[in-house]
C-alpha cells in the first residue's frame, strides 16, 4: 500500500471558456509545451489541442494562492499532475499521452475540482512509436490481467476460510491471495479508489477514520488473524468486501492506461514499494509474511523491466548489464528465505536478523537505483 | 603554504572578486554575491569562491586544513567482489568530490535534466556555498583482507587493527568499514548533501555501513584562533598539530616515502572513536574535581599550577590519573596526533539521558606508535573513564591527495 491520495472528485466539466493566453514571452520549456496560466480565477492554455507522444505543461502560477494542475482523463482518473506550485513560480509537467479527451485543472489553494479546459490529443506521433515498445506494453497488460485473474481464486479461497471461521486455512491462504495484486500494485494504484479498500494499513486511515468502521481490506482481516487470533462477524462480512473490490479490480485492470515510462516507472515503485514498506517489515507487521510480498514485488518489476530490456539496451547497454546484475543478486538473496524453488513460503521476517535486513536493504539499494533511470533509456534520451 | 583555507574563517569576498566573477556591470552588494553563488551552484566554471578549499593536491585536505564547525562522517561496506567496480567507483567518487568542494553539483546537476529520469544531484545544496568543504578518504583494514581484491599484499604495517581496550563497548554496527569519508563544512547541510550524493553514487558498490554527525568542532589546526570545547565544557586540543607546524606534521602525521609502502606516501593514518560521555553525572561532579580530573583549569584552560592557556604543562603537579598528564606527548614517549573530533549529540536515550559526546577523529604516521599506546595508557588509568564509554571504532589508512583531474583516490594501491 502507499499513502491515500486525495481522490479527485468527479465533476462535469467547467466550461470556463477563456480567452486563449498569447504568446507573450518564450517559456523556459520546448517549443510544443502548452502553456497553463494559472490564476487565483483562471486556467488559460495556450492550446486545446496537441498530437499524441510527449506532452509538456510549462505552468505558470499568476494567482496570489498555491495551485496544482493536473492532467485528467474523461473519467478523472489522474494522467499526470503537480501538486504545490507556490504563488509567482513556474512549474513543468510532462506525460507520454495517447490520442483522446482530456482535461487540464488548475485548483488554485489545492481544493476543489478545479479550473477545468479541455484538451483533444490526436493521431500524430503515437504512430511513429518504436513497434517494440507496443509489444510491450500489450505484453504488459497481458501479464497484469493474468495477475488480477489469477489472483481471485487465491483471494476466494482466503475468504472463504474466514468466512469459515477456520483460523489455520485463513491464515495459510492470506499471504498467496497477495502476491498477484504486490506484482502489479502500480497498476491498480493507478486507478486511486481500490487501493484504499482493500490494501491499506491501519496507519494510513485518515484523521477522523474510526479502524473499527473504516477499516477495511487484507490488513485488517491480517490483525484479527493474527493479532486478535479470533475470526469475529464483522470479519466475515470484510472478506465478501474485499473479494468484491477484487472482482472489480480484476474487471478494471485491463482498461488502464499503460506506456513505455509507466511501466519503467512502476518497476521503480515496486521497489520503492519494498523500500519502504517490506525491507522494515511494516507491510505485513501482524503476519510477518513481508517477504512473500518483497518477492511478488520483485517479480513484477522485473516482469516489466524483462519487456521493455531490448529498447533500454540499444540506448544504454552500461545501465541494462547493471540491472541485470542487481535482479539477479537480489533474487539470490530473498531466495534465501524461501522454502524451495517455486514456493511462495518464505520465512517469517521477524526471524529475519537486523544484520540480514541489513543486506536485503543494501541489495534493494542496488537495483532501485539504476532502475530509477530506465524511463529514461527506454524513451531513448 | 599559501592556501586560504588555512585560514581559520573564511575571508569575506572582495568587491574585485564579485566582479571577477560576476562580470562587468553587475551591481555590487546583495545582487552581486547572489550572481556568484548562482554560478557556482549552478554549474558554471570561473574562479574559485573563497570559501572553497582546494581538492586536488599532494595531500588529501581534511587534515592540516581549518576545520570547519560541521561534520558528517560515513563508513561503507563494499559490496561488489569485482575490483575494476570498486576502481571506477573511487574514480567516480574523485570526480564528484572535486565538483562537491567547489560547490558544483554532482554529474549533470540536479536541475534541467531530462524529465523521464531522477537528477543526477540531489539538489538540497543549491544556492549553498562551498563553506569550505572538505572530502576525506580512508581505507580500512578490511579491504585489504585475503581472497577479496588481492590487496592483502600491499597492507600498509601501520595500518594496525585496534586491541581491545578496558573499558571498551564497542557497537559493532558503529564501527568498522572498508572505506570511510569525511566530510566537513561550516554549512551541515553542505556537508550532508556531499555524503548523501557519493553514497547514491556509490549503490550496488558500496553500502553505508555507519555514519555520524557532528555539530561542532573540538579541536582545532589554527592555534591563533579560539580554542573550542567539548561537550564537558573544558578546552580541548590546546597543545593540537597546528596546521601550518610543517616539521610536525613530518614528523607526526604525514607518512614519508621511507615508511612505505609506495602508495600510501603523502597520505596518514586515522582513527574514529565514538566516545559517549555520561553527561548527566558529570553535570553533578564538583568544579574541583572536574579540574582535577582533566588537568586544567574550566575557564582558561590552564593548566594546573599555570596561569594561562598556553603555558606549558607540568605535568608532575596534575594527578597521576589526570587525563592531560596521560595524553600528553611527555608521558607517551613523544607521540603526538593530529586532533579533528567533534561533539556530537544524537538525541536522547529511552532513559532520558543525552546520547552524547565526542566524535574523536585522529590523524597519525603511524596507529602503533600514537594512538595505541595513547589509549593503552589513558583506558587503564584516565580518571575520566567514569564519566565516558567507548561505543565505535574504526581505523583507516587515508592515501594521499588527488593530484589532478585524471588522478583519483587511492590510485597507487591499484595500479
Amino acid at each position: 500500500m502507499r499513502p491515500i491520495t486525495r481522490p479527485v472528485a468527479a465533476l462535469s466539466a467547467v466550461a470556463a471558456l477563456l480567452a486563449l493566453a498569447g504568446c507573450a514571452e518564450k517559456a523556459d520549456a520546448g517549443d510544443d509545451a502548452i502553456r497553463v496560466t494559472a490564476t487565483d480565477t483562471a486556467c488559460e492554455t495556450s492550446r486545446t489541442e496537441i498530437a499524441a507522444g510527449h506532452l509538456e505543461l510549462a505552468v505558470e502560477n499568476k494567482g496570489s494562492k498555491v495551485t496544482e494542475v493536473y492532467v485528467l482523463y474523461p473519467d478523472d482518473r489522474i494522467v499526470t499532475e503537480r501538486e504545490n506550485i507556490g504563488a509567482g513560480t513556474k512549474a513543468n509537467i510532462t506525460a507520454e499521452i495517447q490520442p483522446g479527451a482530456y482535461e487540464i485543472a488548475c485548483k488554485p489553494g489545492m481544493k476543489g475540482d478545479g479550473i477545468r479546459q479541455k484538451l483533444t490529443v490526436t493521431g500524430g506521433k503515437a504512430a511513429k512509436r518504436d513497434p517494440r515498445l507496443d509489444e510491450a506494453v500489450a505484453a504488459y497488460r497481458t501479464y497484469v490481467r493474468e495477475q488480477a485473474e489469477e489472483t481471485l481464486p487465491k483471494a476466494e479461497a482466503f475468504t472463504e476460510a474466514v468466512k469459515a471461521g477456520d483460523l489455520a486455512a485463513a491464515r495459510k491462504a492470506y499471504a498467496p491471495s497477495r502476491i498477484g495484486w504486490e506484482r502489479t500494485e502500480p497498476v491498480a494504484e493507478s486507478f486511486g479508489d481500490i487501493d484504499p479498500k482493500v490494501d491499506v494499513r491501519e496507519d494510513g486511515l485518515e484523521e477522523g477514520q474510526d479502524p473499527e468502521k473504516d477499516w477495511t481490506g487484507w490488513h485488517r482481516l491480517e490483525r484479527s488473524l493474527w493479532k486478535d487470533g479470533k475470526i469475529t462477524d464483522r470479519d466475515k462480512q470484510l472478506a465478501d468486501r474485499l473479494l468484491a473490490d477484487l472482482t472489480d479490480w480484476q474487471r478494471r485492470v485491463g482498461t488502464a492506461q499503460i506506456t513505455p515510462t509507466s511501466m519503467a516507472n512502476g518497476a521503480k515503485e515496486l521497489l520503492d514499494e519494498v523500500a519502504t514498506g517490506k525491507v522494515t517489515g511494516e507491510e505485513e507487521r501482524y503476519s510477518h509474511t513481508d517477504l512473500v510480498d518483497f518477492k511478488a514485488n520483485v517479480e513484477g518489476a522485473e516482469k516489466a523491466y524483462t519487456l521493455l530490456r531490448a529498447t533500454a539496451e540499444k540506448n544504454d547497454a552500461a545501465l541494462v548489464k547493471r540491472l541485470d546484475a542487481a535482479f539477479a543478486d537480489l533474487d539470490k538473496k530473498v531466495d534465501a528465505y524461501r522454502d524451495g524453488p517455486g514456493s511462495h513460503d518464505f520465512r517469517a521476517y521477524d526471524t529475519v536478523r537486523e544484520a540480514d535486513r541489513k543486506k536485503l536493504s543494501d541489495a534493494v539499494n542496488a537495483l532501485a537505483e539504476p532502475l530509477s533511470k530506465l524511463a529514461a533509456a527506454v524513451v531513448g534520451k | 603554504m599559501a592556501d586560504p583555507s588555512h585560514e581559520e574563517a573564511a575571508p569575506a569576498p572582495s568587491r574585485r572578486s564579485l566582479l571577477g566573477w560576476g562580470g562587468a556591470g553587475l551591481a555590487l552588494g546583495a545582487a552581486a554575491v547572489g550572481g556568484a553563488t548562482a554560478l557556482h551552484r549552478g554549474g558554471g566554471g570561473g574562479a574559485p569562491a573563497p570559501d572553497a578549499v582546494p581538492f586536488h593536491g599532494p595531500r588529501q585536505a581534511g587534515i592540516a586544513t581549518a576545520v570547519p564547525d560541521r561534520l558528517h562522517f560515513a563508513a561503507f561496506d563494499v559490496t561488489t567482489t569485482d575490483r575494476a567496480e570498486l576502481a571506477a567507483l573511487l574514480r567516480e567518487w574523485s570526480a564528484a568530490a572535486a565538483a562537491l568542494t567547489q560547490g558544483r553539483p554532482v554529474g549533470g546537476g540536479a536541475t534541467g535534466g531530462l524529465p523521464e529520469a531522477p537528477p543526477d544531484d540531489t539538489g538540497e545544496a543549491l544556492g549553498l556555498r562551498p563553506a569550505r568543504l572538505t572530502l576525506t578518504l580512508g581505507l580500512g583494514p578490511s579491504l585489504f583482507a585475503k581472497d577479496r581484491f588481492g590487496l592483502h599484499t600491499r597492507r600498509p604495517a601501520a595500518l594496525a587493527e585496534l586491541p581491545k581496550f578496558p573499558g571498551d563497548n564497542l557497537d559493532p554496527a558503529r564501527g568498522g568499514g572498508d572505506l570511510c569519508v569525511q566530510a566537513c563544512s561550516d554549512d551541515p547541510q553542505v556537508a550532508v548533501h556531499a555524503v548523501r550524493n557519493l553514497a547514491r553514487i556509490g549503490f550496488g558498490r558500496v553500502a553505508v555501513r555507519w555514519s555520524q554527525l557532528g555539530f561542532g568542532k573540538t579541536s582545532s589546526t589554527t592555534p591563533d584562533s579560539q580554542t573550542p570545547r567539548n561537550l564537558f565544557g573544558f578546552k580541548d586540543g590546546t597543545a593540537n598539530i597546528a596546521g601550518t607546524d610543517d616539521k610536525a606534521l613530518d614528523r607526526h602525521v604525514w607518512v614519508p616515502a621511507a615508511d612505505g609502502p609506495d602508495w600510501m606516501a603523502g597520505g596518514s593514518y586515522l582513527v574514529a572513536r565514538r566516545i559517549r560521555m555520561h553527561i548527566e553525572t558529570w553535570d553533578r561532579t564538583s568544579l574541583r574535581e572536574q579540574e582535577d580530573v582533566i588537568g586544567r583549569t574550566k575557564g582558561e584552560g590552564a593548566p594546573v599550577a599555570k596561569a594561562g592557556e598556553h603555558d606549558a604543562p607540568l605535568l608532575t603537579a596534575m594527578l597521576p590519573t589526570a587525563h592531560v598528564r596521560l595524553a600528553h606527548p611527555d608521558s607517551n614517549g613523544g607521540a603526538r596526533m593530529l586532533r579533528r573530533g567533534y561533539s556530537f549529540t544524537d538525541g536522547t536515550d529511552g532513559l532520558g539521558r543525552l546520547d552524547a559526546g565526542l566524535f574523536f577523529l585522529a590523524y597519525q604516521r603511524d596507529v602503533r606508535d600514537a594512538f595505541i599506546p595513547v589509549q593503552r595508557a589513558l583506558s587503564r588509568n584516565d580518571a575520566l573513564n567514569e564519566y565516558i564509554q567507548h561505543t565505535g571504532s574504526a581505523v583507516f589508512a587515508i592515501p594521499p591527495g588527488v593530484r589532478d583531474e585524471r588522478d583519483w583516490w587511492a590510485r597507487g594501491l591499484f595500479t
